[in-house]
């Protein structure tokens, strides 16, 4: 199961990949933090040419991705990236895992060590649907956007995409492109009210 | 393919009928400063080498193994040891690759090892054979890939031992390589798995039989050798394959027989496993192969793996397997080589396969082995072919 569900364009492929694809250059270096079984990499080596690497810790995703002809670490990522050398990677994405890791600010640091941008994918928190959920049901908030009870969530942390702004901006990142994303398409109007989905890309300030 | 039917088993071998060849080489020189003249080499090969010489494969072996991998040989009761992994439509297909299994030097299984006749002396070398490394045994096989005219490999790749070895000639001879790919194997042997080969060396040499080696004209130490193989193979299991495979069930007996047969399922497998072993596995031989697995570090000569990787090529690809319940090679040992991998900006996959089956696992483990085998070494060879345009 995802950890929670995007926007399709009606090709079926996820917007919030359009978008990625659109911003990473051509014959770019990426590692793709959380990748999955490998859609999202897969695309970029077959439209932008990258050199990808993937990281992802469920067995059974990994075989997939390699069956896609992906290289992929199977592992975790709060493991941590020491051993790459600094700027190793032109971007370093971080699909809708970053909520779910224990090392939050230091996953994202050593991104931005190894990585010369990144790309941040989050759901958010601060949905109207999920504050009505909360608000008047008194209960944590499980939405279409956001699938999960409490008890199974594999989202450790509960943000909203301005909690994300704000904390890129006290890190001392700069954003330099951003999307939002509802349950059908891009956002523009109160995105921290509206949007279900948040994709920034960051680099050093 | 087709079905052999030994001793009322069916093997849907795919390779067929095979025989070991052998290589002969003047002189070697090795990492002690000693030279090995002259010296034999056994391989077998499966498959067709194309005409650009670009399909070839080195599969390398463990400890325990041989030339033998895939196939029957006249009189075999099982096929070759990765049998399962090696053949038309397999993880190396052999109708794309031309698989080449090499034995190393030191081995008791067609190549010069302690066993063979000493030139000198016309008697088996026995001690007098010169201690041979894990570098030393690749470059014995680099003599023979001389020998059979291949100048680069598609991949390299074995498991445990072979793992080693194929770590060992990426940094050796980076250039000849496309692709690596080590199996529950580790860039040195820590201080628990020398020490689980050094009770094996102490059950050998405390063999009166043993004679310091030169036993070859008497009664050989098989006492020593096969509890040496005993303890290699409780290393070779796990907790949970044990439990599964025998539990507390009694052998042959309803009730304990208070005395010192055997009473136990597991007793019997290691009774019979030794008892086997010694049948086909010079002693002299575990004691130098286990000497070579224990000095083996890719950072000699070079301070650190990382610094060890350093001449390898950008676009040399990577597929590092290891397996969740191996206690004696675990995971973390082929971490730590994807990490020193990582830190040169090599292209590496790393798989981590759940399994209960311990170290033997490699050689078990076939179907999600040949998943990931299958894929990478389509993608290298790819790669190779679009290199050479």
């Amino acid at each position: 199961m995802p950890s929670s569900i995007i926007a399709r364009a009606p090709s079926g492929e996820r917007l919030d990949h359009l978008f990625i694809v659109d911003v990473v250059e051509q014959e770019s270096r990426v590692l793709d933090l959380g990748c999955g079984r490998g859609v999202l990499l897969k695309m970029l080596v077959d439209r932008k040419d990258v050199r990808g690497t993937g990281v992802e810790i469920m067995e059974e995703k990994v075989y997939d991705a390699v069956g896609k002809g992906l290289s992929v670490y199977h592992g975790d990522i709060d493991e941590g990236l020491s051993y790459y050398p600094d700027a190793m990677f032109d971007y370093v994405i971080i699909g809708q895992t970053l909520q779910q890791s224990r090392e939050t600010e230091f996953v994202l640091q050593e991104c931005l060590r190894v990585g010369r941008n990144v790309i941040v994918s989050l759901p958010n928190f601060a949905n109207w649907r999920a504050r009505t959920h909360l608000l008047f049901a008194g209960r944590a908030p499980v939405t279409k956007a956001l699938p999960y009870e409490w008890y199974n969530t594999p989202n450790i942390r509960s943000l909203s995409v301005k909690d994300f702004q704000v904390f890129a901006r006290e890190q001392g990142f700069r954003i330099t492109r951003s999307l939002h994303l509802g349950p059908h398409r891009q956002v523009t109007f109160l995105p921290n009210l509206f949007a279900e989905h948040g994709v920034f890309v960051l680099t050093k300030a | 393919m087709s079905d052999y039917h030994i001793d009322g088993q069916t093997f849907d071998s795919s390779v067929g009928w095979v025989e070991t060849l052998y290589a002969e080489f003047d002189v070697l020189p090795l990492d002690s400063g000693l030279t090995l003249a002259p010296l034999t080499l056994a391989y077998e090969t499966y498959g067709t080498l194309n005409d650009e010489r670009s399909n070839a494969i080195l599969l390398l072996h463990a400890l325990s193994g041989d030339a033998h991998a895939a196939g029957f040989h006249e009189g075999d009761l099982k096929p070759g040891w990765w049998d399962m992994m090696v053949g038309s439509g397999r993880a190396f297909d052999t109708d794309k690759y031309f698989m080449i299994c090499s034995n190393v030097i030191g081995g008791c299984r067609g190549s010069s090892g302690p066993s063979t006749t000493d030139p000198a002396t016309g008697r088996p070398y026995g001690l007098r054979f010169p201690v041979v490394t894990v570098p030393d045994m690749v470059r014995a096989q680099k003599l023979l890939l001389e020998h059979l005219g291949i100048e680069r490999l598609l991949a390299v790749t074995g498991g445990s031992m072979g793992g080693m070895q194929a770590l060992e000639w990426v940094t050796t001879y980076p250039e000849m390589v496309a692709s690596v790919i080590p199996i529950a194997s580790t860039h040195r042997h820590s201080p628990m798995q020398i020490a689980f080969n050094e009770v094996g060396r102490q059950a050998i040499m405390r063999d009166s039989n043993w004679r310091g080696g030169d036993y070859y004209e008497h009664d050989h130490p098989d006492a020593g050798l096969s509890v040496a193989r005993m303890i290699g193979h409780v290393t070779y299991l796990s907790d949970e394959s044990m439990h599964f495979k025998f539990g507390r069930r009694l052998r042959d007996k309803e009730v304990l027989g208070y005395d010192f047969t055997t009473d136990f399922e597991v007793e019997s497998y290691l009774r019979y496993q030794g008892d086997v072993f010694i049948r086909r596995f010079d002693a002299n031989t575990y004691l130098y192969i286990t000497k070579a697995l224990d000095y083996f570090d890719l950072a000699d000569g070079h301070g650190t793996v990382v610094e060890a990787l350093r001449e390898v090529p950008a676009d040399t690809r990577f597929l590092v397997i290891a397996f969740s319940s191996d206690w004696l090679y675990p995971p973390y040992q082929s971490k730590e080589i994807v990490r020193a991998l990582k830190g040169n900006g090599l292209d590496t996959t790393y798989v981590e396969i759940h399994s209960s089956f311990g170290h033997d696992a490699f050689l078990v483990e076939t179907d999600q082995q040949t998943h990931v085998i299958k894929h990478f070494l389509e993608v290298t060879a790819h790669r190779e072919a679009r290199r050479r345009a």
